[in-house]
């Protein structure tokens, strides 16, 4: 039997596994449910899109793609509660979106206005991280600050609380991740490793990061992986919630492996044709986590087509709301990094400021505003 | 009041930072049974128990990762790296995470996070064990360094960056951990902890230096005096920021400078002081900046050690060439 757990194939048929079962929780239909999921991998879709679409008019420097992986980020996104913690790296645009962060919010980093956008307190959404695998400490550490806060396994729903850590294949041979195993494991801390395997780490495949697959080096740290069909919203949702779940009760850690595929570039900066073959990436195509929950909604009869035409133009409206809001993202002032380096301004830095707003305002003739 | 060392100055400091600020947590390698190789955490784990004085594994990136991931969840982490030659595993998270985190986040999140690192050389100790790695910490925006030189300084210090909300390495020279004590007045209040300090008044020429090399320059001015030379020690405490408007008074005075510190020459903490001195006081000086020393080479074995360490002669071999000019 295979170890890849799946709810939903391909076609679009439910099945059964004997561990994992969807279970949107009580008193909320089934099938509104699966509509809601199939709707935000939808408008996920159409967010990234639109984003590449902006970065090839040039309006963004980069963008980061999430084509194919929506249900592994809509499946994982969704099965958060509001207490719960969220550390992503930079592809996660779909757990954003589950965490109600704005999309304009998002383009911000990628067009060069700002390094993050969006509040992390508030939103339990910490900001992007570039560099491969570090916000797999952060996301331990903070777990390990909410076991002290007693805030697991205290059987409360509302205040039980969980971490999750998104990561990549690539990012599986980073020291930081095996580090965060070892810390995760040692102190039961309740984080949950989502990795997805997108198969390849910009142009180095995954032949090349591991000679198991990376859901059974768990094992090796001493606690349970999993590999889910992260193309299947309603499995990767399932795998989540438990592994979540059994983070809020303090049963510690979980490496939730979720087998997918980047169908586009890395970055809008490569070209996966330089390192990568069509048929791999036809084949990838019928496995796509929209059509297959399409599919079964259609065939059960669970939706209509003016469910779909409404969606279809909310995912427009929501393209012409990036496109517009986009060029008015504001330029931060040349004077905020000198505001936004520390906690407290060193006098050092306060006079490279004011000499650099002295002399600005000479080439200007007006003199720009020296708090933020 | 008692006379302490500075070992122990460290140890007080941390103890009374963690019944002040129940957040405070002391993690790093060996810190809890052992209290630490070198003792300073000694006893901390007993009293506090384990979930504030945390064994770690022994992964340096580790631990500074999960103390940032501590800090954005309300604690303030004091972190121990084992040895400065430790470091460098760290330097990711140190340089690219906690360093940049404040300003990535605009301003929203705070990382008060101490980074207690042992400095310095001349312990006869193996390789790694005796790095001076400070200009790596102070060229980078968003930290904060600083290195206390004797006991007094050391209890205060200590409490004064734990109770800073941004993130400070905080440099502990190591050969002087058990040597030497002086006298701890709790009742008296500490000066500012991003200030430099005239450890010794002087008019002819001004000695620069922080950490292990202030009791190698005061020893140079207790020699030179008998010469009838007298030299202006300053302990500069600070490190980024740099606090130079006691250092430009001075030098303004005595119109000759030395800056002496264990750590390489090239690109080290003494040549941005030079720079910023000629910047600010070229008119007043009567010789050039000069500086004094580990060379650019690694560290070398602990036999030669002591030739390599900025002594006594070396630094008066400076005073001579700058009062010569």
């Amino acid at each position: 039997m295979s170890d890849l757990i799946q709810l939903l194939t391909p076609e679009g048929e439910r099945v059964e596994h004997p561990e994992f079962r969807f279970d949107p929780g009580p008193g909320v239909d089934e099938a509104e449910m699966i509509r809601g999921l199939l709707r935000d991998m939808v408008l996920c879709r159409r967010l990234d899109t639109e984003a590449t679409a902006l970065q090839r008019h040039g309006e963004l420097g980069i963008w980061a793609p999430l084509l194919g992986q929506e249900a592994a980020q809509v499946g994982a996104g969704r099965a958060l509660r509001k207490q719960d913690h969220v550390f992503p790296t930079y592809r996660e645009h779909g757990v954003a979106w589950c965490r109600g962060i704005d999309p304009l919010d998002m383009l911000s980093t990628w067009r060069g206005t700002d390094h993050g956008g969006w509040d992390p307190v508030a939103t339990g959404f910490h900001l992007y991280t570039i560099v491969i695998g570090a916000q797999t400490l952060h996301a331990t550490g903070y777990a390990m600050g909410v076991q002290r806060d007693g805030l697991v396994g205290t059987g409360d729903p509302d205040r039980d609380t969980a971490v999750i850590a998104h990561f990549g294949d690539g990012a599986s041979s980073q020291g930081d991740v095996n580090e965060a195993f070892v810390f995760a494991a040692s102190y039961n801390s309740p984080v949950v490793f989502f990795c997805q395997n997108n198969q390849w780490a910009i142009s180095e495949p995954m032949e090349r990061q591991s000679r198991i697959p990376l859901f059974k080096r768990a094992q090796g740290f001493g606690f349970p992986g999993y590999q889910v069909d992260g193309n299947d919203v309603l499995a990767t949702y399932a795998v989540a919630q438990a592994a979540l779940q059994r983070a809020r009760d303090g049963e510690g850690p979980t490496l939730v492996e979720a087998y997918t595929y980047r169908m586009g570039a890395h970055t809008t900066t490569d070209d996966p044709t330089r390192y990568r073959l069509s048929e791999d990436v036809e084949h990838w195509k019928l496995k796509d986590p929209i059509a297959r929950v399409e599919a079964y909604l259609r065939r059960n009869g669970l939706v209509s087509d003016e469910w779909f035409a409404e969606l279809e133009a909310e995912a427009d409206a929501l393209g012409v709301r990036m496109r517009e809001g986009c060029h008015a993202l504001p330029d931060p002032s040349p004077l905020s990094p000198f505001n936004e380096a520390y906690a407290e301004i060193t006098p050092e830095l306060e006079t490279q400021r004011d000499e650099f707003a002295a002399y600005l305002s000479g080439l200007q003739g007006a003199a720009p505003e020296v708090t933020r | 009041m008692s006379t302490v060392t500075l070992a122990k100055a460290l140890n007080l400091g941390l103890r009374r930072a963690m019944e002040e600020d129940p957040k405070v947590l002391v993690m790093g390698e060996d810190v809890g049974r052992l209290g630490g190789v070198f003792r300073i955490t000694d006893g901390l784990q007993k009293d506090f128990g384990e979930d504030r004085v945390i064994d770690t594994p022994l992964a340096e990136s580790g631990i500074v990762g999960t103390a940032v991931g501590l800090a954005l969840r309300g604690y303030r982490p004091v972190v121990e790296i084992q040895f400065d030659g430790f470091v460098y595993p760290a330097y990711d998270q140190i340089v690219c995470q906690v360093a940049k985190m404040h300003s990535r986040s605009r301003g929203r999140l705070r990382l008060p996070i101490v980074i207690r690192i042992p400095f310095g050389g001349g312990i006869g100790a193996v390789e790694h064990h005796s790095e001076s790695p400070e200009a790596q910490f102070a060229h980078t925006p968003g930290l904060k360094v600083v290195a206390c030189s004797n006991p007094v300084d050391g209890y205060w210090m200590l409490q004064q960056a734990i109770a800073h909300d941004d993130p400070v390495v905080f440099l502990e020279p190591k050969r002087q951990y058990h040597s030497g004590k002086a006298e701890l007045d709790a009742a008296v209040g500490p000066g500012p902890l991003f200030a430099s300090r005239v450890a010794r008044a002087g008019g002819d020429v001004t000695l620069l230096c922080y950490g292990p090399t202030v009791k190698t320059c005061l020893a140079a001015a207790d020699a030179a005096a008998t010469e009838g030379r007298s030299l202006e020690v300053i302990d500069l405490r600070t490190l980024s920021p740099l606090d130079m408007d006691p250092v430009l008074d001075s030098v303004r005075r005595t119109g000759r400078a030395v800056v002496v510190h264990e750590a390489h020459m090239n690109l080290g903490m003494g040549s941005e002081i030079a720079a910023r001195i000629t910047e600010k006081c070229f008119y007043s000086l009567e010789a050039p900046v000069l500086r004094v020393g580990g060379f650019d080479t690694p560290y070398p074995s602990a036999r030669i050690e002591h030739e390599w360490l900025p002594d006594v002669d070396r630094v008066l071999d400076a005073v001579d060439r700058v009062l010569g000019f």
